[in-house]
């Protein structure tokens, strides 16, 4: 069964659609992350314009991460007083990276950026999971290995402007929670995912904050900031399809449910290097439609300059 | 009985050539013709349609129709390998581009008329023509105007081959105008043009239009009218799902 999308003004098969919302749910609900970085590649390979894609997908990102953040709040797991600092710098970075968006996109160059950011992030990501899972499971084989160090003092601890985040039990400079949200925000912009993937290592090898924290605190600042990134997307370059959006979270959700309880059966080392897997499919799937000789050497767009 | 009925056919197109066949000569020439419906509404279910182009002609000869999609301003870019990967490079801005162009004909081009004729009445997506918006770098031009054609078509956004016009005792004529499900919105035109040995002997044009309707022009209309209001919506949206899935599978 087709449905026609308004925004995105082509039609898709339904079926498809849920069957990739459910997947990537599933997947987002076994490994605890938004699931943005995988559905927004898919939904460019199903012939959606890049730009609909991450525009509609920061929609569906504020949903996903709305159930996920009021699960860690009602458990204690938000340090709101570091999700707010990540936050300001959040809405910097997301609103730079819509203005970007906008400038590449009259220069015709945004598929190719977006495409760029996902093979790179992607990459990295998937590769890090990897050798994470890896070593992990190394180290369960060869208990007495060494662990390496758990605090190491760097130049950023000589930062200005500290403060003390109780929840974090962490006295830091505010400069660097604001940083990784800038960079985060123009990600989420661009790519039109949460970040959590980038986020999250951030915040525990960048910040030193505990585990604990790091998930609800991240999805709650994801929120506000996939927000700011949907409503400058539909100002500046009408892309979200809130139709898509819906048929979207009305499937993912129902995934990251039945995902959530087989995570809990498996092993996490299994678990990180399966989805290190899956992330790097998908960033070797982007390169090499940049790489590989495309179908038409031209492309269209509507107006001039 | 069958005689009865073969008469009364024969006596009902006599009739209605005796009606309408003198009007062609005095008020509208050799060629009438009209659409199934003057509208093409793109709902939920959209997933293309075709229309029926029917009318009548005088005495034998070919019938062509044209139809174009509303036109406007295109941008074609050429993609370039840069550090190996396909970037666009170099474009080209031309006007009024046809969002759709689709061609029928009661028997191959070139057999109803000469390549000059079919050149300047644009019959035939490779023989569009499309000005420049600024004429420097007007010397690739032709690359660029292949390329656009090339990918409308890809798109099956304008015809490759003609399609078949059917023509009932050199009188009444038929053709299936067909409609992807991405067609562009707007105004159309279809022209029908009635050739005699190779040369146009009539012409008739009639328009139809191609709109959204129902929830899907709703949403696009709030989008590009009301887009702060469209985003926050849109927001409101997803917070009350995210917090819905969150409270149902939180009982369940």
């Amino acid at each position: 069964m087709d449905l026609y999308f308004p925004i995105a003004e082509m039609s898709l098969n339904v079926f498809m659609l849920l069957a990739m919302g459910g997947g990537v749910g599933l997947l987002s609900g076994m490994f605890g992350v938004g699931g943005g970085f995988l559905m927004t590649p898919l939904l460019i390979f199903s012939g959606v314009p890049p730009a609909v894609a991450v525009g509609t997908e920061a929609n569906q990102v504020v949903a996903a991460s709305v159930s996920g953040a009021l699960a860690h709040w009602r458990r204690g797991n938000v340090d709101f007083k570091m999700g707010l600092i990540l936050l300001i710098g959040g809405f910097i970075g997301s609103t730079g990276g819509v203005w970007i968006f906008t400038w590449l996109r009259d220069l015709g160059q945004i598929d190719v950026v977006i495409a760029v950011c996902y093979v790179t992030f992607l990459g990295i990501i998937g590769t890090l999971m990897l050798a994470e899972s890896l070593r992990a499971w190394l180290r369960s084989r060869n208990p007495g290995a060494p662990k390496g160090k758990l605090h190491q003092h760097t130049w950023m601890h000589g930062l200005p402007f500290k403060m003390r985040f109780r929840r974090s039990k962490l006295y830091i400079s505010a400069l660097l929670p604001l940083a990784v949200g800038i960079f985060v925000g123009v990600l989420s912009a661009i790519m039109g995912v949460g970040g959590g993937f980038v986020m999250v290592p951030a915040m525990i090898y960048l910040l030193g904050m505990p585990t604990a924290v790091v998930v609800g605190t991240s999805l709650f600042q994801i929120i506000f900031v996939t927000a700011n990134v949907t409503f400058l997307q539909s100002v500046n370059n009408q892309t979200v399809d809130v139709m898509l959006a819906l048929t979207l979270i009305a499937s993912s959700v129902v995934g990251a449910q039945i995902g959530t309880a087989i995570g809990g059966r498996l092993r996490s080392e299994h678990l990180r290097g399966l989805l290190g897997l899956v992330v790097l499919a998908v960033g070797l799937r982007v390169a090499w439609d940049l790489v590989s000789v495309p179908a038409s050497l031209f492309s269209l767009g509507v107006g001039g300059h | 009985m069958g005689c009865l009925l073969k008469r009364l056919a024969g006596l009902s197109l006599a009739a209605f050539l005796a009606a309408t066949v003198p009007a062609f000569g005095r008020a509208s020439g050799p060629l009438i013709a009209d659409l199934s419906s003057k509208q093409i509404r793109i709902t939920t279910g959209f997933t293309g349609t075709s229309l029926l182009l029917f009318g009548a002609i005088d005495s034998a000869g070919d019938v062509v129709v044209v139809v174009r999609g509303p036109r406007s301003q295109t941008v074609v870019r050429r993609k370039e390998r840069i550090a190996g990967i396909w970037v666009n490079g170099s474009s080209q801005v031309f006007n009024s581009v046809p969002g759709y162009y689709f061609v029928a004909s009661s028997r191959p081009l070139n057999e109803v008329t000469d390549a000059a004729t079919l050149n300047r009445l644009q019959i035939g997506a490779d023989r569009l023509r499309f000005s420049l918006a600024h004429e420097a770098g007007a010397a690739d031009k032709t690359s660029f105007r292949d390329g656009l054609i090339e990918l409308k078509q890809r798109q099956s956004l304008f015809s490759v081959e003609p399609a078949k016009i059917q023509i009932e005792g050199d009188r009444l004529f038929r053709a299936d105008l067909s409609f992807p499900a991405n067609v562009p919105t707007g105004p159309y035109t279809a022209d029908i043009y009635l050739f005699r040995g190779g040369v146009v002997v009539g012409s008739n044009r009639t328009t139809l239009a191609v709109r959204k309707a129902g929830l899907e022009a709703a949403v696009y209309d709030f989008a590009h009218r009301y887009s702060a209001l469209y985003g926050i919506v849109a927001i409101v949206i997803a917070l009350f799902a995210g917090w819905l899935a969150g409270a149902i599978f939180r009982k369940a």
